[in-house]
């Protein structure tokens, strides 16, 4: 295993020569990242990758790539998204306008799971969904729209556990081994780089989704982008979070209450 | 299993299980005394699908409350933790747990090796690994990882096991101090107590 003192050395080194800041990110995850790239990228030593990152930019990118960790599915967690679309989005329906943050989007599934929910619910013509990661490429994937056609059968399963009643399918159109999802979901979908470390508050939401995300930070690092979620709720807003992340052990918990089990909280003061 | 090879502390025990080790659990957890003077780690492999119901069959076998984790939760001694399904469960030196979603090692989320690994860090010497029933060789490298922390690493009687794989993996590749039976694993978990 890599040593803490060089893993240090390196996250200085992104961090001066590309403004990347991992040094908050969980040490015990993170280590076995970079472990990982290390590994896959057969280094013969750990000061042959600092060298690399610093020598070569484009190096960087994949690098970025392999830390972070961007797996996800649509509909992830049926039970999640069965509360949304029985209980919160109800509570969105009065609103003349809907604007909803997915904070670490990744390659997009969620933000089209969200599209799907809203349109069913007739209220996707008033929402803007405004889909961030820190990750460009992964972002130009989610606004391609373009997903590989063997993960609809994942894809379609979660969809019905979480109340789906249409034809999945009938949401895409499939060639060559690919889907397009259909243009009227993505019509209301921003995407844009956000870097939750350093970047602030862009907007007031009704509902924040972040899931899968703080699980990669430390307690520091959550409880900023935590206050940075505060902030940029309005009143009664709704944070929700992956299924084993909590608002339990931050400081910002008394400003929240607990919606649903799933992991779901409404901004109270 | 001589009491005097025991005495050296023992901040936390982390056991690792998967086919055939939830039987073997619900055995060893009702010979646990209600206070533990280590915080007591449950990594296994489960069915997503699964779900809350194991930490609270677990519990209903027990006298301590079998917590399963969220994400930056404070480990703590006495406490007993299951790892959640489906993600990696880690420990931070900082003395909170971090759970992570990415690839599946050894086929396997949560991956025994993966908790091993980590807890071994944090723990050095005083953490005791044991790895109980299953059909992967999972978690024999996470006890290579204990041993050489300077930490105690036990398995399973292969005979005991419903599926003998697991700990004959570990004891072929391991050097282990322990091969115990469920009666004697029980009663480690005791003299570990002080
Ligand atoms: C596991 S994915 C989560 C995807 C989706 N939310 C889900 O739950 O399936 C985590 C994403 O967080 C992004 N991420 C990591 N650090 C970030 C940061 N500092 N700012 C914004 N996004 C970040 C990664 O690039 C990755 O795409």
């Amino acid at each position: 295993m890599i040593e803490e003192h060089d893993l240090d050395l390196l996250l200085n080194d992104l961090f001066e020569l590309y403004g990347y800041d991992f040094t908050n990110y969980a040490r015990a995850s993170l280590k076995r990242r970079v472990q990982r790239i290390l590994t896959l990228d057969k280094f013969p030593s750990f000061a042959e990758l600092r060298y690399r990152l610093r020598s070569d930019e484009p190096f960087l990118k994949h690098f970025v790539e392999e830390l972070t960790v961007n797996v996800t599915e649509m509909f992830r967690d049926p039970g999640f998204y069965k509360v949304l679309r029985q209980d919160v989005i109800d509570n969105l329906r009065a609103k003349p306008f809907i604007r909803i943050w997915h904070a670490g989007c990744s390659t997009g599934e969620e933000v089209y799971s969200m599209a799907i929910l809203l349109k069913e619910a007739n209220l996707l013509h008033k929402s803007l969904l405004y889909a961030t990661d820190l990750n460009p490429t992964v972002l130009e994937k989610a606004r391609r729209g373009f997903f590989s056609l063997s993960e609809m059968k994942q894809n379609s399963e979660n969809y019905i556990a979480s109340g789906g009643v249409q034809d999945f399918s009938s949401y895409y159109t499939a060639h060559y081994g690919q889907v397009k999802f259909d243009e009227s979901l993505s019509e209301k979908m921003i995407f844009s780089t956000h870097n939750l470390v350093s970047d602030s508050s862009f907007n007031e939401f009704d509902l924040i989704l972040c899931r899968n995300v703080l699980i990669y930070f430390d307690k520091a690092l959550q409880e900023r982008v935590l206050r940075l979620f505060y902030d940029s709720l309005a009143q009664l807003g709704f944070l929700a979070l992956g299924t084993r992340e909590t608002l339990r052990f931050s400081s910002v918990e008394p400003k929240f209450k607990q919606f649903s089990q799933e992991k779901i909280w409404r901004k109270v003061s | 299993m001589e009491k005097s090879k025991l005495t050296h502390s023992c901040k936390a025990v982390i056991i690792g299980g998967s086919a055939g080790s939830i039987e073997v659990l619900l055995k060893l957890l009702p010979a646990l005394p209600e206070t533990l003077t280590y915080a007591l780690i449950i990594v296994l492999h489960r069915k997503h699908t699964a779900e809350s119901a194991l930490a609270e069959l677990l519990t209903s076998k027990s006298r301590l409350i079998i917590h399963e984790v969220d994400d930056k939760e404070p480990l703590k001694t006495g406490k007993v933790y299951l790892a959640p399904a489906d993600y990696h469960l880690l420990i931070e030196h900082s003395l909170v747990f971090s759970l992570d979603a990415s690839e599946k090692i050894n086929y396997s989320r949560p991956s025994l090796d993966v908790s091993f690994e980590s807890a071994a860090e944090v723990f050095g010497p005083e953490l005791v690994g044991i790895l109980l029933s299953g059909a992967n060789a999972d978690g024999t490298a996470g006890l290579k990882a204990i041993k050489r922390a300077g930490g105690l690493i036990v398995v399973q009687k292969p005979e005991t096991a419903r599926v003998a794989y697991m700990p004959q993996q570990a004891i072929q590749e391991a050097n282990v101090d322990y091969v115990l039976d469920i009666f004697e694993l029980a009663r480690l978990l005791n003299l570990l107590n002080n």
